[in-house]
């Protein structure tokens, strides 16, 4: 069951880079929420989530996101979205989201825009 | 386009069975001449009322029992979901606040909104034990 949804982790300087790969439920949801409590226990509050290899989300998945944003940016870091296909950008959006979350279109500019704030 | 098809599946009451569902309703739907936002907008509704039922009508217990049956009239392509489970007052429902959400760090409560957003029209009723939503996408 697991396979259906993998992260892989990646460093860039100090931003860590999510890539979630799969279908992003309630079932799987709980594996990207363990990924965020392990980076802010290792105050890794920089991160990239790269979506290009993230076929379906449900708003289990939408709710991680909602569950960590708040912490990540009062600990001074933020969660950027990037490479979002049409698909899954349709879900975001119709939630609401692209006016509270910083989300690009693809993983460079996600990560200039980390850097520029530095 | 088939004047009246339907077909139906039983599941219990676990996201473990969440692919299946949604392949379930993929296969129904492919039969149909769709375009594919309308299909990802069904899967997804199914997706979120039948996670709703696993977590608020059954509380998380896989032991229960979920029917779903989908079904197209001329032009209309209907999906229901029975359940067993604790009733959803939708006269209480209020829509979410997102930026009040994130502030209080609160998830959930996205799905029947989502639902609403996807399907043109959706009823809830009960009977006797049954719980039902009804949800209708014109197609």
């Amino acid at each position: 069951m697991m396979k259906h949804f993998t992260i892989t982790k990646r460093q860039e300087e100090h931003i860590a880079i999510l890539e979630i790969n799969g279908e992003l439920d309630a079932h799987t949801a709980f594996q990207l929420e363990q990924q965020f409590k392990t980076l802010i226990e290792t105050e890794a509050y920089h991160i990239i989530v790269n979506c290009s290899n993230l076929e379906y989300i449900a708003s289990a998945g939408l709710g991680v996101f909602m569950a960590y944003i708040e912490d990540i940016r009062n600990l001074g870091g933020d969660i950027k979205l990037s490479n979002m296909t049409d698909g899954v950008y349709h879900v975001f959006d119709l939630l609401g989201f692209p006016s509270l979350y910083d989300i690009h279109r693809d993983e460079s500019e996600a990560l200039s825009s980390f850097k520029n704030q530095k | 386009m088939k004047a009246s098809t339907s077909h139906s599946i039983n599941v219990s009451s676990s996201t473990e069975n969440l692919r299946e569902v949604r392949n379930f309703v993929q296969k129904f739907v492919q039969q149909i001449d769709l375009n594919n936002n309308d299909l990802d907008e069904i899967i997804l509704a199914v997706d979120e009322a039948y996670t709703n039922i696993i977590k608020h009508a059954y509380n998380n217990d896989p032991n229960h029992n979920v029917k779903i049956e989908l079904g197209i009239s001329t032009d209309t392509l209907w999906v229901r979901l029975s359940d067993t489970g604790s009733h959803f007052n939708a006269d209480e429902y209020q829509p979410p606040d997102l930026l009040k959400r994130i502030k209080n760090k609160q998830r959930g409560g996205m799905g029947v909104y989502l639902i609403n957003k996807l399907m043109d029209s959706v009823e809830y009723s009960s009977a006797g034990k049954t719980n039902t939503i009804l949800m209708r996408k014109r197609v």
